[in-house]
């Protein structure tokens, strides 16, 4: 699913920006102190990322592919319990 | 095996289980090493919680793939001697 390089398309590319929100700035910033703190890298990430439903990755915007990463590996390295962000989260 | 400026080297068409850096549109094709750009921890071990030693070293490779030539990133246990 990642590896997508060379497929054919002619769909258009969408190089519009947006300004990042707060939580993709924070999002940021968590990837890079769980690297220092060495709980994560930056291949664990991509990791992650790849390891998501094919439909989801599609749908998800860049740092929405993050958070699933995090939440994959950190609840894999047993530094998050299965479904605790939800819980906490009250979703 | 060490490779040089110069070199032609294939990408080993292999399947890979798991995260790789090797893109699907280079395997089995050959190209022409353009630059050594040293030793780097291995993405495909680290990416599972280990350390990524031994280093591997990494090329940067051109192919002329259709329609464009093309530079990629390729790790030298990717590459086998070509032609």
């Amino acid at each position: 699913m990642h590896d997508r390089g060379a497929w054919p398309t002619d769909a258009p590319i969408d190089r519009t920006e947006h300004e990042l929100a707060d939580w993709e700035l924070l999002t940021d910033a968590l990837v890079h102190s769980l690297a220092s703190e060495g709980l994560m890298n930056v291949d664990e990430l991509r990791r992650g990322i790849e390891s998501m439903p094919p439909e989801e990755y599609e749908q998800a915007s860049y740092y929405e592919r993050w958070v699933y990463s995090i939440e994959t590996i950190l609840t894999e390295k047993g530094v998050l319990a299965p479904g605790e962000l939800d819980a906490r989260m009250g979703t | 095996m060490t490779f040089r400026v110069g070199d032609r080297v294939r990408v080993a068409d292999r399947a890979h289980e798991g995260h790789h850096r090797t893109p699907a549109y280079v395997k089995g094709h050959s190209g022409r090493i353009e630059r050594v750009h040293g030793s780097f921890t291995n993405p495909e071990t680290r990416a599972y919680g280990s350390e990524g030693l031994p280093e591997q070293v990494l090329y940067q490779v051109a192919f002329d793939l259709d329609p464009a030539r093309t530079y990629v990133d390729v790790f030298e246990h990717w590459l086998e001697e070509g032609r």
